[in-house]
């Protein structure tokens, strides 16, 4: 699994790993939305669409999944597969995922990500992207 | 917590000397020694930090319930003076902006209500919208949520939810002045949308709890509290669109605080001055989603009322108290013989004027605010009074919660949702989740003992214990 988690008191720790900047930034979306549901489960029946400008690599990741929690709690829905592209400082995101059933695990709503331990930083096997999400 | 780093004031406060060279306000720990052990490292790092911030008057201090949140430890109380280039800080409210506490007393007792307790439990959760991706059973447009920012309670009752009698017992009579609905971005609002009385996820809930024991008699009689007596405590904030503030402006603070000459000892820090363009403009969103949370716990003590109101006919569900704990209030404060109008940080503290408080309603001005201390759903709560020491102490702060002691990830590991739900069950405390997960994460062993916060706090002189109340029924969220 390209994502793992570490301990927080209160919150919890996100760590997203890939090849690429944007293949970790995807697998710290990953860890965050698998906390509030089981992503297998999540049918891609809706697409969302995203962009944003941000020059700093930190500053980036925590956009890119709070936006992602905005766009899909505005949409009520759940998301389960996710996309970035990076074109210098634009960023081009697409997530898929379905509307809420009665059916779907209920994990934990994750408010936003902060910039607590944040870091975005190259690894041997490519990029790692971590920071605390309060939930 | 190492300990050899800091030095005790008393057995309740403690403090940390200063390095050679270092320059920064005084930090205030208050707690036991048994409390502060069991505190992770974070906690000193994250207060220390905070009393290097430009501004800051008096100490930066953590209550007995602190632990490693982000920017600002979660029990963090700071207040700084916007003359003296004071900041506003984001982490130091918290993304769920407002959290906080209504409590309902009733003239119920636990004997009316014993043998119909499956049914109040069913009954609520079926009517009281939790967990992640429940939406409410209110649908409001742009338009209307505006009005919501600006009025927070006030709106709430004049749409029906409630009765005009619980403004007075509500921070700020239920609506925040200085409420800024257009500095809330579009996203926020839309968040918003559908969550108008919802709970949320989390450690939020509602709770049905029973006062066991009288502690203070003459505060518990302005309270309107006595031994056997049915409470309910309702645990939320401002939902998405305060989230949504939170995550924006942290953001756009930490870019601002470069800009504007701050120097942040640590990026989680994010700030701006008071006195800065984007300074006002996040405490005009802050005020909006404070307002947010206020009709939000407005409308879920309606529907909770409505349920009660079904199957227990004729009784009455009163406000006690509604009180935030994820907050900056502008407040006037006494220091070193100046009265100062200063802006008090409390991430997860509670606010607890104590008595003679012009902002006090008139029925608690003798004994002081009611200032509640929500414990683990298997454990126990706590309601206090405010101390006129507390003031000089805190600011008028005290303690919010019992505190985690166990990350969610090590609760995770040791328990199971369902198998905690049975024996809390066993134990007479009936649960309603649709997250077994979340269950699991918020088992009453992940947290401190709420007896040991609640004692420090009063021993720590920042509010005295008036009751106790234990858990009979929790929808958690």
């Amino acid at each position: 699994m390209p994502f793992r988690y570490f301990a927080h008191d209160a919150d919890v720790g996100v760590v997203g790993a890939g090849a690429t900047l944007e293949q970790a930034f995807v697998a710290g979306a990953e860890a965050a939305f698998s906390l509030i549901t089981r992503l297998d489960e999540v049918q891609p029946r809706e697409r969302l669409e995203l962009d944003f400008e941000e020059a700093d690599v930190e500053l980036a990741f925590v956009t890119w999944i709070n936006l992602l929690l905005g766009h899909a709690q505005e949409n009520g829905l759940v998301l389960g597969k996710f996309e970035l592209e990076r074109d210098g400082d634009h960023w081009h995101g697409r997530a898929w995922g379905e509307p809420w059933s009665a059916g779907m695990e209920r994990g934990v709503d994750v408010k936003g990500a902060t910039l607590t331990m944040l870091s975005v930083a190259p690894v041997d096997s490519g990029w790692e992207a971590r920071c605390v999400v309060d939930v | 917590m190492d300990l050899t780093r800091i030095r005790a004031i008393d057995p309740w406060s403690w403090t940390v000397p200063l390095s050679p060279g270092e320059s920064r306000h005084e930090v205030k720990l208050y707690g036991s020694r048994e409390l502060l052990e069991t505190m992770d490292d974070k906690v000193l790092e994250q207060i220390t930090n905070v009393a290097r911030l430009p501004g800051l008057v008096g100490a930066a201090m953590t209550m007995p319930d602190a632990h490693w949140g982000y920017g600002f430890p979660i029990g963090g109380v700071a207040a700084f003076d916007p003359d003296l280039g004071g900041i506003i800080s984001a982490g130091g409210v918290g993304f769920d902006i407002s959290c906080g506490i209504r409590c309902l007393r009733t003239d119920l007792t636990l004997r009316d209500i014993a043998p119909h307790m499956k049914r109040l439990a069913d009954g609520l959760f079926r009517d009281i919208p939790a967990g992640v991706g429940e939406g409410g059973q209110i649908r409001l447009d742009v338009a209307q949520l505006d009005r919501v920012l600006a009025g927070g309670a006030r709106w709430a009752v004049e749409q029906g939810y409630g009765e005009a009698t619980d403004l007075e017992y509500v921070e700020e009579n239920g609506c925040a002045s200085g409420a800024v609905p257009a500095t809330v971005s579009a996203l926020s609002k839309k968040r918003q949308l559908g969550e108008m009385g919802t709970l949320g996820s989390g450690n939020h809930y509602l709770e049905v709890q029973w006062v066991e024991r009288i502690v203070d008699q003459e505060a518990a009689r302005a309270f309107g509290l006595f031994e056997g007596q049915i409470v309910i405590s309702i645990h939320c904030g401002s939902r998405g669109l305060g989230h949504q503030i939170g995550t924006e402006y942290l953001v756009s603070l930490a870019k601002a605080a470069g800009r504007l000459g701050i120097t942040l000892p640590d990026r989680e820090l994010a700030c701006a001055p008071i006195n800065s363009d984007e300074g006002q403009a996040y405490l005009g969103a802050m005020h909006a989603a404070t307002n947010c949370a206020l009709a939000n716990r407005q409308i879920l003590a309606h529907l909770a009322r409505r349920v009660f109101a079904h199957q227990f006919p004729g009784h009455r569900l009163e406000t006690l108290f509604d009180v935030s704990h994820n907050t900056c209030k502008v407040e006037w404060h006494e220091v070193e013989g100046r009265r100062r109008l200063l802006y008090v940080h409390r991430k997860g503290a509670t606010r607890a004027f104590g008595p003679g408080h012009p902002a006090l309603p008139q029925r608690y001005r003798e004994v002081g605010q009611p200032v509640i201390i929500g414990g683990s759903m298997g454990t126990g709560s706590y309601i206090l009074g405010g101390t006129a020491e507390s003031e000089a102490r805190a600011y008028s702060s005290a303690s919010h919660g019992a505190g985690r002691a166990m990350s969610r990830h090590a609760a995770l590991k040791r328990w199971q949702g369902r198998e905690l739900l049975k024996d809390l069950e066993t134990r007479g405390v009936l649960v309603r989740t649709r997250s077994m997960r979340g269950a699991a994460e918020e088992a009453p062993g992940a947290y401190k003992d709420v007896e040991r916060v609640a004692e420090a706090t009063e021993r720590a002189g920042l509010a005295r214990r008036v009751a106790v109340l234990r858990p009979k029924v929790c929808v958690k969220g």
